[in-house]
């Protein structure tokens, strides 16, 4: 028993070195036992991952939002406006959600549009057409009910201007008169302002400093579009930071018009097994991965769910910290991020 | 080793699996049972009475010739040992490690009667590690039929239905929706009680010996439908599992801090979680942890954060956190194997019998802050034969928690079914199938393993799968028909 013990003792000790951490993730060796006479040793038949699913394309839409196209038929010859899809870097990575912006059935392509926030965003910023992603799964969540509803109200606040387009796009083909509200924090988080003017009947840009556009906070022009008595507004869509819809939903709420937010909350896998996405509505909680994402923003609880995405953002600042440390060690941190 | 006799072999005693020991596992996620040595192996073998009408063999789902190969075992012949096993049975490692042995096999075995079984289990892993390491025997394909058949899902019960049916020549695709394959095997059940280097391994050699493609990232239903699966294939089997978590209906469910056990297993086993941030994926777990449920997923939940809590005692020099079990019950209802509970307060988990959650309260800031039960005295037996727990009047208490972990048991999950017209299920959202031939009400259509019976064990999914996959194979040679 000795023996074991001091065997043990030694592979928790090799344990906390980072090269046996990554050796022993990817399975190369994995000394299960040494035990009495016979020594067995399970090489796992496991192989290294190879990341498959191609950058097309990447496009540098600002500072930190990125747009990129990635090779995966299996997810373009199904999506719809309004879904989304899980992405995961590569071995070490975690299953992030990201809206679909676009997609291409005949080249089976999807494109997404990311703000880099976290460690996985900054990490796929870094990304470069020819590289690959480990996991690309999709779509996911029930698309965005589309028919002509009459007038609607299009809104996108951020990075949230890139899944607003695709849904844009197909109310005004279904015969909508649309008016469209874009809106940042400053003139160079706005992108794609010709490609929602293409496809609304009428556009507002703002900013929050003035610097592009109307300055003001999309629910000014929002509040004014509703106060209009010529105006019969059917139907609200409103996708952004949280906050914005939240405020969004406030908005609306005085003027009774039903209002559509698409929510991006915490996921794991994405396919309703983990309930880590949960968000409390008036009448129970539900998935936003299998129910949603889109939801009636009246109804959804949005103190709780503010709480919620809160919930990991001292371990969201370590594992930004953590790569910047690596980072640097590899000498890859690209200037401008220091 | 001469001949012996039955009553020199009954006198043999038992080996106790060796393990690692309680105070230093309880520091990592390495594997608990260490496994027999060849000695060890053999000496155990030698108790088997080799009974002309093996009980053992009927108590196995899948019906391992355990005769034979325990006696190739004892006889040192382990390739023999080995094609024995993989006559019935492709993933023994799996099988000899996770399998509720003492109400199968071992609970058949008449050395049980009046001692105790011969550790059946502890000799299919030896002989299955044996085969992992070594290669022995590579599984062999017979000539191409070409057939195509669809199976969705990586879990136990679609990997035995594949590995069958490309055994008998049939050209298998298997689509997974997450980016490995193993399904409940590697995103439910830790480390330390199933390495994933085994999972892999075993799933990794069938599939390059029989040319089984697994397509990962495909979620049906939503990537592709069930019937536009069977536009391509020939047949199509379903083994999607139970993967939908339940919650409590009490207050306070959404609060920060309450996950389900399928949360807080994925985090830490699919995603590594206990290896952040050299691995993306956290997991926030309290000084406090109270998993409600006492089955196998509740103790892997508990030992998890047991461990993690240590873990984490360790970089910051505190003492380790509680996990506690909280159960409505009482000790003798517990549905998780023995060992796992023996191990889990070996490791220092606190069960809290008789206690039922009635709320979770939370802080300001929407944290758990504490978890509110009353305790229970047990009653008349219910509808499953056990004693029913009864409210205990004017006996509320608070219990301080800053984590709660859900483990009630999971169901189907419903996406699969979408755009699957003719697939008849249940009020409980399983699959309506036959138990003897896996079909259901959709013509081509076959499913087994939790998505039929709802949440249950790695064998009997195994075991659905394998009487599926005979059934598939008659079908498509068209020894029966469908009506």
């Amino acid at each position: 028993m000795e023996n074991v013990s001091g065997k043990i003792i030694f592979l928790m000790k090799l344990w906390e070195t980072p090269l046996f951490c990554s050796l022993f993730s990817y399975g190369y060796i994995k000394i299960i036992y040494n035990f009495g006479t016979l020594q067995t040793e399970i090489h796992a038949a496991y192989k290294e991952e190879v990341p498959v699913y191609k950058i097309l394309k990447k496009e540098v839409l600002s500072d930190v939002v990125k747009l990129m196209d990635i090779d995966a038929p299996h997810v373009a010859r199904k999506a719809r406006a309004g879904q989304f899809v899980i992405v995961r870097i590569d071995e070490f990575g975690e299953r992030i959600p990201l809206t679909i912006a676009d997609y291409d059935r005949d080249k089976g392509t999807i494109t997404i549009i990311f703000q880099e926030l976290g460690k996985s965003t900054m990490h796929l910023g870094r990304l470069n057409p020819g590289d690959a992603l480990a996991s690309f799964a999709g779509p996911l969540g029930h698309p965005t009910e589309i028919e002509n509803f009459g007038m609607v109200v299009c809104m996108g606040g951020g990075v949230g201007i890139a899944p607003i387009y695709p849904i844009t796009r197909a109310l005004k083909e279904a015969g909508n008169r649309v008016i469209s509200i874009i809106g940042a924090r400053t003139k160079d988080l706005i992108f794609w302002e010709d490609r929602m003017r293409a496809v609304s009947d009428e556009l507002i840009v703002c900013t929050d400093d003035g610097s592009h556009g109307r300055k003001a906070l999309v629910t000014e022009p929002l509040k004014e579009i509703l106060g209009d008595k010529d105006n019969k507004v059917a139907r609200v869509w409103a996708i952004g930071p949280a906050i914005m819809m939240k405020f969004v939903t406030l908005t609306t709420k005085p003027f009774n018009v039903p209002t559509v937010v698409s929510l991006n909350t915490i996921m794991i896998d994405g396919t309703g097994m983990c309930g880590g996405c949960r968000v409390l509505l008036e009448d129970g909680a539900q998935f936003v991965c299998v129910d949603g994402p889109e939801f009636d923003g009246h109804k959804v609880n949005w103190e709780s769910l503010l709480s919620r995405l809160s919930f990991y953002r001292d371990e969201e600042k370590k594992a930004v910290e953590h790569w910047e440390h690596k980072c640097r060690l590899d000498g890859t941190l690209v200037k401008g991020r220091e | 080793m001469a001949e012996l006799k039955p009553a020199e072999r009954m006198k043999i005693k038992r080996h106790e699996m060796p393990n690692q020991d309680h105070v230093l596992r309880r520091g990592n996620f390495e594997e608990v049972a260490l496994g027999y040595s060849l000695e060890t192996a053999k000496t155990e073998a030698e108790r088997c009475l080799q009974c002309k009408d093996p009980k053992c063999v009927q108590g196995c789902p899948v019906g391992v010739l355990i005769p034979q190969f325990i006696k190739a075992l004892r006889e040192g012949d382990m390739v023999k040992a080995v094609e024995w096993m993989k006559v019935k049975n492709n993933l023994p490692a799996i099988c000899g490690r996770v399998c509720p042995q003492e109400v199968q096999c071992e609970g058949n075995c008449i050395l049980g009667k009046k001692g105790e079984p011969v550790a059946i289990g502890r000799l299919e892993r030896y002989v299955g590690d044996f085969e992992l390491s070594q290669r022995t025997c590579p599984l062999v394909k017979a000539p191409k039929t070409g057939k195509k058949i669809a199976v969705v899902g990586s879990g136990p019960a679609g990997i035995t239905c594949a590995v069958d049916l490309g055994r008998e020549g049939h050209d298998v695709t298997i689509f997974e929706s997450l980016h490995g394959p193993g399904g409940v095997l590697v995103y439910g059940i830790p480390e330390f009680r199933l390495p994933k280097s085994v999972v892999h391994g075993e799933i990794g050699y069938a599939a390059d010996c029989l040319g089984i493609d697994i397509k990962t990232d495909h979620v049906i239903g939503r990537s592709f439908t069930l019937d536009e699966l069977l536009d391509d294939y020939d047949a199509v089997f379903l083994g999607t599992g139970a993967g939908l978590p339940s919650f409590m209906r009490i207050p306070g469910i959404n609060l920060n801090g309450v996950m389900s056990a399928n949360e807080f297993l994925t985090r830490v086993n699919l995603m590594k979680a206990y290896q952040f941030p050299e691995y993306d994926t956290p997991v926030k777990l309290g000084k406090k942890v109270a998993v409600i449920g006492a089955g196998n997923v509740a103790m892997d939940s508990v030992r998890c954060s047991a461990r993690l809590q240590s873990l984490q005692a360790k970089k910051t020099g505190d003492v380790p956190g509680e996990a506690h079990i909280v159960y409505r019950r009482s000790k003798d209802e517990v549905p998780a194997r023995q060992e796992e509970v023996h191990h889990a307060a070996e490791e220092g988990v606190i069960f809290n019998f008789l206690t039922n959650p009635i709320e979770i309260l939370g802080d300001e800031k929407g944290n758990v802050r504490a978890l509110r039960c009353v305790r229970m005295e047990l009653g008349e037996p219910d509808a499953s034969g056990r004693r029913k727990p009864v409210e205990i009047k004017g006996s509320e208490f608070d219990m301080e928690m800053d984590t709660v972990i859900m483990a009630l048991g999971t169901n189907p999950n419903p996406i699969v079914f979408v755009d699957a017209a003719g697939l008849e299920r249940t009020k409980y959202g399983t699959a309506v199938a036959d138990n003897d031939s896996g079909r259901t009400k959709k013509k081509r259509v076959w499913a087994g393993g939790d998505v039929v019976t709802g949440a249950a064990t790695v064998i009997s999914a195994m075991g659905a799968g394998k009487r599926a996959a005979a059934d598939i194979g008659k079908f498509l040679k068209g020894e029966v028909s469908w009506d």
